[in-house]
C-alpha cells in the first residue's frame, strides 16, 4: 500500500480545447452579450412569418408615409385600469397654410394589440401554413404601425423582419462560400510552400489591392436584369465572396505556417500519412477556433457589401426583400425628411454588424492560447 | 534605395496590365453590349428600332470586333493617353473623367491625412492610458464607427442637414461654383464642402486604424528598451515619441496599402448619395449602361491608383525603417 495518492483532477485540467475556448470568451460581457443578440437576430430571420405583424407585402394605398405609432400599456376605462396595450388611431388632415396631407393623433381611437394575435395568412419557409403573429392587433383588419409605414403603406416594421432572412444569410452563405476558398487556398499555399505559395499570394495581394466596391459593382452590374431573384441571390453572394476569401486565405495560411514546425505534425508525417491526411485530420482541427473568430469577423463586411449593392440598385430588387433594398426607399433627401423611419433598417444592419463584431472580437481572444 | 524604387516600378507593369486585362473583362462579361442597351431603351420608349442601324453603330463603334482586338486597340489608345469614346456622352472619355479622377484622388488622400492625424493622437492616448474612460470611450465609437456602413451615415448626416440645419450637405461646390474655372475661391469653396465626405469616409478607417495603433504601441510599451531609456531619466513624452511610437508607426504605414482601396472604394458609394461629382456616380451610369471605355477608364485608373498606394507604403516603409532591406 502506497502512501501517495492521486489529486483528483480538477475540473480544469480535464476539460477540452472547445470548454476552454468557451469558457475565456464567457469572461468576455461585451462578446456575450454580442453572441446573445447574434443568436437573437438569426431566430428572427428564421421564423420571420411569425414574428412580423403583417405580411411584408401588404400594402395600404390610404396610409401611405404613416408615422410609427407609440405602444401604450395601460387602459383607462369607465369600469378602472387595465393593462392591455394598445396604440391611437390617426385620421388624415391637411395644413392649413401649405394643404400638405398630414396624420393627426385621434385620441378617441384606440386599435388594442394581442400577443399570437391572428392575422394575415402566411406560409412559414413555403411550407407550414399558419396565420398566428407574436403581436398583432386584435381585429386583424385594422393597421397598425409600430416603426411607420413606407410609400406604399406596408409596414416597415414587417419589413424589416422579413428583411433580416435575406440580408443575414447572404453573411452565413457569402461566408461558408469565403471559407471554403480561404481553406483551399490558404491550406495549399501554407502547407505546400515554395512556387504554389508564392503565385497564391500574389493573387491575394493582386485581389487585396483591388477597390472592391468598383469591383462588385462592376460583377454585379454584369448580371443579366431579367435574372429571377433566387438566381440573383446566389450571384450576389458569390461575387461578395470572391473578394471575401482572401482575407481568411491570409489567417489560414498564417496559422499552416506556424504549425507545419509543431512537433506533432512532424510525428504524423513520419508515421506515414498521407498530406491530406495531415492537412485535415491534424492541422485543421488546431485551426478551428481561429477560423470561426476569423469567419465571425468576416460575416458584418458580407453582410454590409450586400446592404451597400442592394442600395444602389445592382444587388437584390423588390420584389425581395433585404435591408439594404428597403434602404433603397431612403435614397434622397426628400423622402429622408418626409419619412425618417425608412432609414430604420440601417440601425438593424448596424445593429447586427456591432454585435458580431463584439462576437468575433470575443472568440478572437479566446482562441488565443496565449491570451491567459 | 534607388534601384529598389526602380525595381519596384517595373513589378508594376506587369501589375497594371494584369488590372486593364480584368477591367475589360469585367465589362466584356455583361451579355449585351451599347448598342443592345440602346435599342431596348428605344424599343420601351416605342420607337422602332432597324437592325441596319444597329450594325452601323456596332461597326462605328468597333463593338463588332472580337474582344481581343477591341482589348488591343483600347489599351494601345490608354498608353498613349487617349482613353477612347463614350457612347453615352458623345463625348472622348479623358473630358468626362479628368476632374472626377482628380476630386476621387483629393477626396481620397485629404481622408487619409485626416484619418492618420485623428488616429496617431487617439491611437496612442488609448495605449498608453490603457482601460482609462477615454480608452473605453474610443473604442465604443471606433466599433459604431466600424458598423455603421458609410452611405448610411451620409444619408443621416443628410437628414440632419435638411431637418436641423436647412441646408443641403451634398456635392462639393456651391451652386455658383459648380462650373466655375479653377481659381482660389473655387478651392475655398471646395474645402468648405469636402469635410463632410471626409468625415463619413474617414470614420471606419479610423477607426481601425486606432485599434492598430494602440496594439502595435501595446506590444512595445513593455519591452526592455523602454525601461533602459526611462531608468536613464528620459522625460514620459521624448521617451514615447523617441523610440515605441516610431517602432508601432511601422504597420501603421503599411496598412497605407489597404487603407486607399478601402477609402477609394468607399468614396464611390458615398458620393452615389451626397452626389459628388467624383467617379462614383458617373462610374455606376456607365457600367449599367454597358459605356464600355468609360466604365474602363474609371476602374482602370482606380484600381492603379489604389495599386500605386501600395508601392508607395512599400517606398516608404523602407525608409523609415531600415531593418527592411532593399529586396
Amino acid at each position: 500500500m502506497s502512501d501517495t495518492t492521486l489529486a483528483p483532477p480538477r475540473a480544469l485540467d480535464t476539460a477540452s480545447e472547445a470548454r476552454l475556448v468557451w469558457l475565456r470568451f464567457r469572461r468576455h460581457r461585451l462578446a456575450t452579450i454580442g453572441l446573445t443578440l447574434v443568436v437573437l437576430l438569426y431566430l428572427v430571420a428564421v421564423f420571420a412569418e411569425c414574428l412580423a405583424p403583417f405580411s411584408p407585402d401588404k400594402s395600404n394605398a390610404r396610409l401611405v408615409f404613416h408615422p410609427p405609432q407609440a405602444i401604450h400599456f395601460i387602459d383607462e376605462q369607465p369600469d378602472g385600469w387595465h393593462f392591455r396595450p394598445y396604440v391611437y388611431g390617426s385620421k388624415l388632415a391637411r395644413d392649413p397654410v401649405t394643404l400638405a396631407a398630414k396624420y393627426v393623433l385621434d385620441g378617441s381611437r384606440k386599435t388594442y394589440l394581442r400577443f399570437f394575435a391572428q392575422g394575415d395568412a402566411y406560409k412559414l419557409w413555403t411550407l407550414i401554413p399558419g396565420n398566428v403573429h407574436l403581436i398583432g392587433p386584435a381585429d386583424p383588419s385594422e393597421p397598425v404601425f409600430l416603426l411607420g409605414a413606407d410609400r406604399q403603406g406596408r409596414d416597415v416594421l414587417s419589413r424589416i423582419v422579413h428583411g433580416a432572412r435575406a440580408s443575414l444569410s447572404i453573411g452565413l452563405l457569402g461566408v461558408a462560400n469565403s471559407l471554403l476558398l480561404g481553406i483551399i487556398f490558404g491550406g495549399l499555399s501554407g502547407y505546400l510552400g515554395g512556387k504554389v505559395d508564392w503565385f497564391i499570394q500574389r493573387v491575394i495581394e493582386f485581389i487585396i489591392s483591388l477597390p472592391t466596391i468598383p469591383i462588385w459593382l462592376a460583377l454585379a452590374a454584369a448580371l443579366p436584369k431579367d435574372m429571377s431573384p433566387f438566381g440573383k441571390y446566389f450571384c450576389i453572394t458569390l461575387i461578395i465572396s470572391l473578394i471575401g476569401w482572401t482575407e481568411l486565405a491570409r489567417v489560414v495560411r498564417g496559422r499552416f505556417l506556424a504549425l507545419r514546425s509543431e512537433s506533432f505534425v512532424t510525428a504524423a508525417w513520419l508515421d506515414g500519412c498521407s498530406r491530406s491526411r495531415i492537412i485535415f485530420r491534424h492541422m485543421l482541427p488546431s485551426l478551428t477556433s481561429h477560423i470561426i473568430a476569423a469567419v465571425t469577423l468576416a460575416i458584418p463586411a458580407m453582410i454590409l457589401a450586400e446592404t451597400a449593392l442592394s442600395f444602389l440598385g445592382v444587388g437584390l430588387q423588390p420584389p425581395a426583400i433585404s435591408w439594404g433594398a428597403l434602404l433603397k426607399e431612403a435614397q434622397n433627401v426628400e423622402s429622408i425628411s418626409a419619412a425618417p423611419w425608412l432609414l430604420l433598417p440601417g440601425a438593424a444592419v448596424a445593429i447586427t454588424v456591432l454585435a458580431l463584431n463584439f462576437t468575433g472580437d470575443g472568440l478572437r481572444d479566446a482562441a488565443d492560447p496565449h491570451g491567459h | 534605395m534607388g534601384r529598389f524604387i526602380i525595381r519596384r516600378l517595373l513589378g508594376m507593369i506587369p501589375f497594371i496590365f494584369l488590372v486593364s486585362v480584368t477591367v475589360f473583362l469585367l465589362i466584356k462579361l455583361t451579355p449585351g453590349d451599347f448598342v443592345s442597351n440602346y435599342a431596348a431603351s428605344l424599343a420601351a420608349s416605342g420607337e422602332t428600332v432597324d437592325d441596319a442601324m444597329l450594325e452601323s453603330m456596332r461597326a462605328r463603334y468597333g463593338l463588332d470586333q472580337p474582344v481581343i482586338v477591341q482589348y488591343w486597340d483600347w489599351i494601345s489608345g490608354v498608353m498613349q493617353g487617349d482613353f477612347g469614346y463614350s457612347f453615352q456622352w458623345q463625348q472622348p472619355v479623358i473630358s468626362l473623367i479628368g476632374e472626377r479622377i482628380g476630386l476621387t484622388l483629393v477626396l481620397s488622400v485629404s481622408t487619409l491625412l485626416l484619418t492618420w492625424a485623428v488616429a496617431l493622437p487617439i491611437g496612442v492616448y488609448s495605449a498608453v492610458r490603457r482601460y482609462s474612460f477615454g480608452d473605453y470611450f474610443f473604442t465604443m465609437i471606433g466599433f459604431l464607427g466600424l458598423a455603421i456602413p458609410g452611405f448610411l451615415m451620409a444619408l443621416i448626416l443628410m437628414f440632419v442637414g435638411v431637418s436641423v440645419f436647412h441646408t443641403d450637405v451634398g456635392g462639393l461646390f456651391s451652386p455658383a461654383y459648380v462650373n466655375a474655372p479653377w481659381g482660389w475661391d473655387r478651392v475655398v469653396d471646395l474645402a468648405k464642402h469636402l469635410w463632410v465626405p471626409m468625415v463619413i469616409l474617414g470614420t471606419s478607417g479610423a477607426a481601425s486604424l486606432i485599434r492598430i495603433m494602440r496594439a502595435n504601441l501595446l506590444d512595445q510599451l513593455h519591452q526592455p528598451y523602454v525601461d533602459t531609456a526611462r531608468a536613464k531619466g528620459l522625460s514620459e513624452i521624448t521617451l514615447l515619441i523617441r523610440y515605441p511610437i516610431r517602432v508601432a508607426l511601422n504597420p501603421f504605414v503599411s496598412t497605407l496599402g489597404f487603407v486607399l482601396p478601402q477609402l477609394v472604394s468607399g468614396s464611390v458609394i458615398i458620393s452615389i448619395v451626397l452626389n459628388l461629382p467624383t467617379a462614383g456616380p458617373l462610374l455606376l451610369q456607365a457600367l449599367l449602361g454597358q459605356d464600355q471605355y468609360l466604365a474602363g477608364a474609371f476602374l482602370l485608373l482606380l484600381c492603379s491608383l489604389t495599386v500605386f498606394g501600395t508601392l508607395l507604403s512599400d517606398i516608404l516603409l523602407a525608409l523609415l525603417d531600415p531593418r527592411i532591406r532593399y529586396q
